[in-house]
């Protein structure tokens, strides 16, 4: 029984289990709460609230309801508690995952969603950041733009909004295509 | 008047309102200065330098809060606006990056209606994608998406645009296409002014105009550069013998140029692009 509740056992699980959704007063919670269960070594899903739930600019975080009290109690120990649990009963809708690559020479532009970012190929120093149309997205360019790849804050470490968290896809990509 | 209203990326910013100058690169508002960069304050700049090189424009007033993502300022703005803006009486009212909040956009759309002169409404970035989601969208004179955004406007269930379905993501360059899909369930405004590598006006019934030269790939890589469109169209649409169409055409090919004479790489700042801007309005106004 108690292997019923090892991290290795979940992927398997996955399809045969109930899921249910974590829901958090801010999106930047999201994305913390995302990060600490994964680098715990959970399987958890980023997703769209159910349109009940919708209030504009929101991510909740997709889970094997039977897996609750594990996740909350990890959650707990990094002082984040999620404003409500419930099941999904119907489908949550998907965060976009196309990346749209642009290269112009010696520059090269990744799109993720809304979110666009461009480097100096050889620098990697970031040059610029556009698109989007939330507040974070301003501030965000104030503090990537002008650092490497290497040296700025990821965006998911300032980032609050759903604009923030498509910029770090862009950029993870961009770490992806450059650094590895 | 024109009004603009938005956030500054400074958690600091109180709210604040009033005329808005600018003295070199930076804006000057109730006595506080904002750096431009992209954002509001490159729209409110754009609408500036706009107002600056057309007779008979209107002056430029700004309500402004501090918010860094974390929705706190644009609830204190949205507040405020609920409870004031009736006050007020504004020929052009621009929305631009708010924390997206049906519950407060439909509080602000209520206090715009309780203005005794209906003004000229224009939406663009997160103001735009809670137009949308509050069902409110034809409610207003103006958006100006992007191609990517246009999609989020024509995919019913988006919320927002991180959640446009593949399908339709995948149209992207189906621009009437994506346009009609929009109208269809009612998520576009009266006017839309799509930028891309071609620019569309058009409404529920036809496209009226494209706009495709000069064409500037940098442009797309600059942050900001659509902030300064709807900073210009905001001002134009206000000045006399201009209909909403034209000023967004004269909007679209004016951006363009400004483009053209900063000469920029994907590295250059938004700034360049808003110092070209009365030379650019010269050029497309011959």
């Amino acid at each position: 029984m108690l292997h019923f509740f090892r991290k290795n056992k979940k992927t398997k699980q996955q399809a045969s289990v109930d899921r249910g959704i974590m829901v958090f007063e801010h999106t930047s919670e999201v994305i913390q709460a995302e990060t600490i269960l994964k680098k715990s070594g959970w399987v958890i899903r980023v997703m769209g609230p159910p349109p009940e739930i919708q209030t504009g600019c929101d991510l909740v975080i997709e889970f094997p309801l039977i897996e609750e009290l594990n996740l909350l109690r990890t959650l707990q120990q990094a002082k984040i508690s999620p404003m409500t649990v419930v099941p999904v009963t119907a489908p949550l809708l998907k965060p976009v995952d196309l990346f749209h690559m642009k290269d112009f020479g010696e520059y090269l532009m990744i799109r993720a969603a809304n979110m666009k970012i461009t480097i100096v190929k050889e620098s990697l120093k970031i040059v610029n950041i556009s698109g989007g149309g939330c507040p974070d997205v301003p501030f965000l360019a104030q503090q990537l733009v002008g650092k490497t790849l290497q040296d700025a804050p990821h965006p998911r470490e300032l980032g609050h909004t759903l604009c923030g968290y498509a910029l770090e896809l862009a950029y993870q990509e961009l770490l992806k295509q450059c650094l590895q | 008047m024109l009004a603009v209203i938005g956030t500054v990326p400074d958690q600091t910013f109180p709210l604040t309102h009033g005329l808005v100058r600018m003295i070199d690169d930076y804006l000057i508002i109730d006595h506080r200065k904002i750096i431009i960069n992209r954002g509001t304050p490159a729209l409110i700049a754009a609408a500036i330098k706009t107002a600056g090189s057309i007779q008979d424009s209107p002056e430029i007033y700004a309500f402004l809060i501090g918010d860094i993502g974390k929705g706190d300022g644009s609830r204190k703005l949205y507040q405020y606006l609920s409870e004031h803006l009736s006050e007020f009486e504004f020929q052009v009212l621009t929305f631009h990056y708010l924390q997206p909040d049906v519950d407060w956009h439909n509080k602000v759309m209520f206090a715009v209606e309780d203005m005794e002169h209906q003004p000229i409404l224009i939406a663009d970035a997160g103001f735009m994608y809670v137009a949308k989601m509050s069902g409110q969208a034809s409610s207003y004179d103006l958006f100006t998406p992007d191609v990517g955004e246009l999609s989020f406007l024509a995919d019913e269930l988006a919320p927002h645009p991180f959640y446009t379905r593949g399908f339709i993501l995948h149209q992207h360059n189906q621009v009437p296409e994506l346009i009609q899909r929009a109208y269809q369930h009612k998520n576009a405004a009266k006017l839309l002014l799509v930028k891309g590598s071609m620019d569309y006006i058009a409404d529920e019934h036809h496209i009226i105009e494209t706009v495709d030269s000069p064409r500037i790939e940098a442009m797309e890589a600059i942050g900001g550069t659509g902030d300064t469109l709807t900073g210009m169209v905001s001002v134009l649409c206000a000045v006399k013998n201009f209909t909403l169409p034209d000023a967004a055409t004269l909007a679209a090919k004016a951006n363009r140029f400004s483009g053209y004479y900063a000469n920029p790489t994907p590295a250059t700042q938004v700034i360049d692009l808003i110092n070209s801007i009365p030379q650019a309005l010269l050029k497309v106004l011959k």
